[in-house]
């Protein structure tokens, strides 16, 4: 394993902002540590490395304990979340920093930022001033500058994050295919699941200091692990039930639930292509309270009767009801899932 | 580096050099034969010339802050908001007099107010026998703090605030009056505070333009050391002075710190606009009236008295020593000021510089930032005491320096360093820290991360600190007139003498070496104008 985190604890005052984490990441893949705010993601980062230190655990790369080395003699990369590019150095010379400190020769140099401006799709930029920069240049540069002493270990923090949403998209496909090409191993954090899903080989999503679950991103889409990560992928659908057989009892009524679920008092997750409108004198009443436009479908929202929870459901573009009318509603149990 | 590493130095040299000596001139004025006599403080605080002393002290030093604050309120939105052609010329213009030494100052009203005067000449009216001269004299050192502590505040509040509230239905006035003054508010204070202490513990005017009828603490202090002898008095007037200036700047720390916190501020070039109605040409108009007649015209009169003998002849009386004021010829003290202002500048900027990088770290505790306060003191604390102090503390071994002509600068640095930590502060209080771990992250060193991230961004920073530090040595006067050496003066203490003595040719001198001397300060502050780019600091 390239990088190993061994029950990796932080804690500021009595609280544990990273709690006994462990994480492997091997050589040339990609992970992408994914969480709300506040749920320690950026703390694992500055963890590895080495600007915070670890209240309990150990942090190993390459099988070596570092857990004790002060942050620039770890030699890994760290994109900061908002760049932090040096204000009074040109573009050049803030890409020149790493291997300048590490005493490269000016030719060497030069050469290096050259090519790492080119990769990052900046020829020629060297000379620029930083504050002439946009914010999508302003993330290229970084992204250069953490490249250039040619870290093991390449960690980004938000790589995306203030950048506007086609930007993002594009460069999120620049970054998949330039980590490919280059076979660098990459530990990224983002909140924005669609940015984790693109450019991961794995995810791991974090609650309050822990990993809720780790997985391909097709695992983690198709299986949450618990109510929290659904509700954290955007499905708002999920409730408890009473699990028996292929059928559980739910708020909303029995709901069919694939064949081999687990048993007994789960959180049941019914996605909303799995939410099939019908007439209003079938299936559960409802009453549509809103409708938004998604590009490829409309969102419907129902409001059931009382004290059971509102159900999201997703139409087709010409059969989707107006506000106020009144529908059925039954359930596809191939869109239903069980959570453990 | 530790924190406690880089407060060593300056906590010793403010100990030895301004806790030791104000202890020591203290200790020698109320403690006889071993034992305390703290009678002697209410003794002299009922005799009626010194309540005299304090009742005048306070009342000018209240009434020089309300003239100051309203004569340069107007300047401080005029400088926030109007952008005009030589705005920045006027902006050097008002900062002059702040760092002018303060006998320059007093030479400048004497010509303009004094006996034979310009006013005198004119239309025979003389007000150097009265407290106006004081009072306009302050005004003159003290604009600039209001200008730019206010201003620079104001420049950068964000207009949107009051556009928000007028969308909420309040009117023009209302919106300034509801969202702007409380934002100010705090800037106001601080500023206020900061003229009330400069004025309370003023000196180097009151001495020159007060006169036998009005007197200072400070300058009663001085009386009753060098004059009278009286060291018990001036032990307890220290003593007085000392509690009402430690009371002005807890105060204005309280008040600095509600400043720093809680305000969005932007850019100030995008807050300046070009004047617009006849209501803002006014203001404008009458901030420009107001900066020529009292900061401007004392000047001009000041170098016009100097030029008032035929072919140069007071500057070349300078390089004379006939005069018999002196044994060298005055023109020798520019000289000795430059080369003592240069020594006190640098022990300012490494004790101050030290100090504002421990002051500066975000794990600075309770214990660190209470030595921001302690360090503010050297500026309110009577300059004669510690001069003084140089004098009945320092002359035995291990440390007699009497002799030596560290003395001066030791004194200096002393007022100098506070200019220094205000500057550098607000600037290595700004340097992100991040920043500073993507250095690291990028395989810097703790060292290498100083020199390649912070020491750019604060370069700027500490060539402004040490320009005050250097303006303000050479202007020290209440310190310096004791322990500069007759031989060997400075050239406050140089003007200072030359006016206390009759006959044209004396006071011509005065007038020429105060000219000299303003020409010197102008100068270095109009280098620093060219560097300054953050308006934020207090000063």
């Amino acid at each position: 394993m390239l990088l190993s985190l061994d029950a990796a604890t932080v804690r500021f005052g009595g609280r544990a902002v990273l709690d006994a984490v462990d994480l492997d990441v091997a050589e040339h893949e990609v992970v992408c540590v994914l969480g709300p705010s506040g749920s320690g993601k950026s703390t694992l980062l500055r963890a590895v490395a080495g600007l915070q230190p670890l209240s309990g655990g150990r942090i190993l790369l390459d099988g070596r304990d570092r857990t004790g080395v002060p942050a620039h003699k770890r030699g890994v990369g760290l994109m900061f979340q908002d760049h932090q590019l040096f204000p009074q150095r040109d573009v050049g010379a803030n890409v020149a920093f790493g291997p300048r400190v590490r005493g490269v020769g000016k030719g060497e140099r030069d050469a290096e930022v050259a090519q790492l401006l080119e990769l990052v799709g900046l020829p020629g930029a060297a000379r620029r001033a930083v504050a002439s920069l946009s914010g999508g240049e302003q993330q290229r540069v970084a992204l250069a500058r953490a490249l250039a002493p040619r870290p093991r270990l390449l960690m980004l923090d938000e790589p995306l994050g203030q950048l506007d949403r086609s930007l993002r998209e594009r460069l999120v496909v620049e970054l998949r295919e330039m980590f490919g090409r280059l076979g660098t191993t990459v530990l990224a954090v983002t909140h924005d699941q669609g940015e984790a899903f693109a450019l991961a080989d794995r995810v791991v999503v974090m609650r309050d200091g822990r990993i809720a679950q780790t997985g391909t991103p097709l695992e983690v889409w198709q299986r949450p692990a618990d109510a929290f990560v659904a509700r954290f992928l955007g499905f708002d659908n999920v409730a408890e039930a009473t699990v028996a057989g292929t059928a559980a009892d739910s708020p909303w009524g029995k709901l069919p639930v694939p064949e081999g679920s687990p048993q007994g008092a789960r959180s049941v997750l019914v996605r909303p292509a799995g939410v099939r409108l019908v007439a209003a004198d079938a299936g559960l009443p409802c009453t549509v309270t809103a409708r938004t436009f998604k590009g490829t479908h409309v969102a419907v929202h129902l409001r059931p009767g009382d004290g059971q929870p509102r159900l999201e459901a997703a139409c087709g573009l010409r059969e989707a009801p107006e506000v106020g009318d009144a529908v059925g509603v039954e359930f596809d149990a191939a869109e239903i899932v069980v959570l453990d | 580096m530790t924190r406690l590493g880089l407060m060593a130095l300056p906590v010793a040299f403010f100990a030895l050099f301004f806790a030791w000596p104000v202890a020591a001139i203290v200790t020698r004025g109320l403690k006889v034969d071993g034992a305390w006599q703290l009678g002697r403080i209410a003794d002299v605080v009922t005799q009626p010339d010194i309540r005299h002393v304090l009742w005048f002290t306070t009342w000018q030093a209240l009434a020089s802050t309300a003239l100051t604050l309203l004569l340069a309120l107007p300047a401080a939105y005029v400088f926030a908001r109007l952008d005009f052609p030589g705005k920045q010329v006027l902006r050097a213009v008002v900062t002059v007099p702040f760092v002018l030494p303060t006998v320059v100052a007093g030479s400048a009203f004497l010509a303009l107010v004094g006996h034979g005067g310009l006013l005198d000449d004119l239309w025979g009216v003389r007000l150097d026998t009265t407290v106006w001269a004081i009072l306009l004299a302050h005004v003159f050192f003290n604009y600039a703090v209001v200008v730019r502590t206010v201003g620079g505040l104001w420049a950068q509040l964000d207009p949107r605030q009051e556009e928000a509230a007028r969308m909420l239905g309040a009117s023009p006035l209302g919106a300034w009056r509801r969202v702007t003054l409380p934002a100010l508010a705090p800037a106001v204070a601080a500023a206020a505070l900061m003229v009330f202490l400069f004025t309370f513990t003023s000196f180097g005017v009151v001495q020159i333009l007060g006169g036998p009828t009005f007197s200072t603490l400070e300058v009663e202090i001085y009386r009753q050391t060098s004059e009278v002898f009286d060291l018990s008095t001036a032990a307890v007037l220290t003593l007085l002075q000392f509690a009402a200036v430690g009371a002005i700047l807890a105060v204005h720390a309280w008040t600095v710190r509600r400043r720093e916190t809680a305000l969005r501020l932007v850019d100030p070039a995008v807050t300046v606009r070009r004047p617009r109605g006849s209501g803002q040409w006014a203001l404008l108009a009458g901030v420009l009236v107001t900066v020529a007649l009292l900061l401007v015209l004392p000047l001009a009169v000041l170098v016009q008295r100097s030029l008032d003998a035929p072919g140069f002849g007071y500057y070349r009386a300078l390089t004379s020593s006939d005069g018999g004021t002196f044994l060298v010829a005055p023109v020798h003290a520019v000289w000795t000021s430059l080369q003592y202002a240069l020594a006190a500048t640098a022990i300012a900027v490494v004790i101050g510089a030290l100090a504002a990088a421990a002051l500066a770290r975000r794990d600075a505790g309770r214990l660190v930032r209470s030595f921001d306060a302690l360090l503010m003191l050297p500026l309110g604390v009577s300059a004669v005491t510690v001069g003084f102090g140089f004098l009945i503390a320092l002359d035995k071994p291990p440390l007699d320096l009497r002799e030596s002509w560290i003395l001066v600068p030791l004194a200096q640095a002393l007022v100098g360093a506070p200019f220094v930590v205000r500057t550098m502060l607000p600037v290595l209080r700004a340097v992100d820290g991040r920043l500073r771990e993507a250095a690291a992250v990028l395989g810097a060193s703790p060292w290498r991360v100083w020199r390649e991230v912070d020491l750019p961004l604060v370069r700027r920073a500490l060539l402004v600190a040490a320009g005050f530090a250097f303006a303000v040595s050479l202007g020290e006067f209440g310190a310096t007139v004791f322990i500069a050496r007759p031989d060997n003066p400075t050239l406050p203490v140089a003007v200072a003498r030359l006016l206390g003595r009759p006959g044209d040719l004396n006071y011509g001198q005065a007038m020429a070496l105060s000219t000299l001397l303003m020409v010197v300060c102008a100068a270095a502050l109009l280098l620093l104008e060219r560097l300054r780019t953050d308006r934020t600091g207090e000063f």
